[in-house]
């Protein structure tokens, strides 16, 4: 295998890709996405160092962050299609019911 | 070598599409990319020697998740949404928190390559040859160290379906 750093650069890029696409994008179910791919990113850190270390403890971890990313993408993705029921709407700014 | 290609070559391809994803406007679109971008995790997997994290990772993402994501993309209408700004108004508040991130995270890496003895010693990988089979490795550690999270995990997925069909059913 390649050394641990060239892993941890990889997960680093797309954690960050991740966090531009959160904070910038309007559309809500873009959003989503971009947490999945922060997920995913971590899921990288895990595996690799799970490799590297000889012990499938790490790869435990990862199945269970794919469980709760599939929880979370569920609930998300109903919230977005209760919302867009009530007002027509998927993008982030237009969401503001509690403002006055 | 052959190792360092493959490497390179998902890298590059998750990285590549994972831009792609964030920056297309149609949803459909980014939609596509981050499968791309999943497939090619799934092949970082697969060189890493875990295969089972790799099948769950096309199974569960690509098949599941991923569909899930089209779905709603396809019952919400967006060319309304195509029309207009993509980004919020934040954009150079976001590129400066993030920049700011990667400087940390960059420098922190950086430096803790070359403190040998006060970080953590990495052993040396074992060679791939050696390894003991995967899949009965993992289900191993599962079912026997790791069994309460493992139930607890399967009550958080009920509880999830249940609030996923409140949620979207319609009020009557």
């Amino acid at each position: 295998m390649m050394p641990i750093g060239y892993y941890l650069f990889l997960s680093m890029a797309l954690f960050l890709i991740g966090a531009i696409g959160v904070i910038t994008r309007r559309n809500v179910i873009v959003v989503l996405m971009s947490i999945e791919l922060i997920l995913n990113a971590v899921n990288i850190n895990l595996v690799a160092f799970s490799r590297i270390f000889g012990d499938v403890a790490g790869q435990v971890f990862a199945l269970f962050i794919i469980a709760d990313a599939a929880a979370e993408a569920v609930v998300g993705l109903g919230i977005i299609i209760a919302f867009f029921r009530n007002r027509e709407t998927v993008l982030e700014d237009e969401m503001d019911l509690l403002k006055w | 070598m052959l190792d360092k290609v493959i490497f390179f070559f998902f890298a590059g391809v998750a990285i590549l599409s994972a831009g792609l994803m964030v920056t297309r406007r149609n949803a459909i679109h980014s939609a596509v990319f981050l499968i791309t971008t999943l497939l090619a995790t799934a092949g970082i997997f697969l060189q890493l020697r875990a295969e089972f994290i790799f099948i769950a990772q096309i199974i569960l993402y690509v098949g599941g998740i991923m569909v899930l994501f089209v779905f709603v993309i396809m019952l919400v209408r967006l060319d309304v949404a195509l029309h207009q700004i993509q980004f919020s108004r934040q954009k150079w508040v976001a590129l400066l928190v993030t920049l700011a991130l990667a400087l940390e995270v960059g420098v922190m890496l950086w430096s803790s390559r070359k403190v040998p003895g006060q970080g953590f010693l990495l052993p040396n990988a074992v060679p791939a040859g050696k390894l003991p089979p995967n899949t009965e490795a993992l289900a191993g550690r599962l079912f026997d160290a790791y069994l309460l999270p493992f139930e607890i995990a399967s009550v958080l997925l009920l509880v999830a379906m249940v609030g996923a069909v409140v949620m979207a059913k319609k009020r009557t």
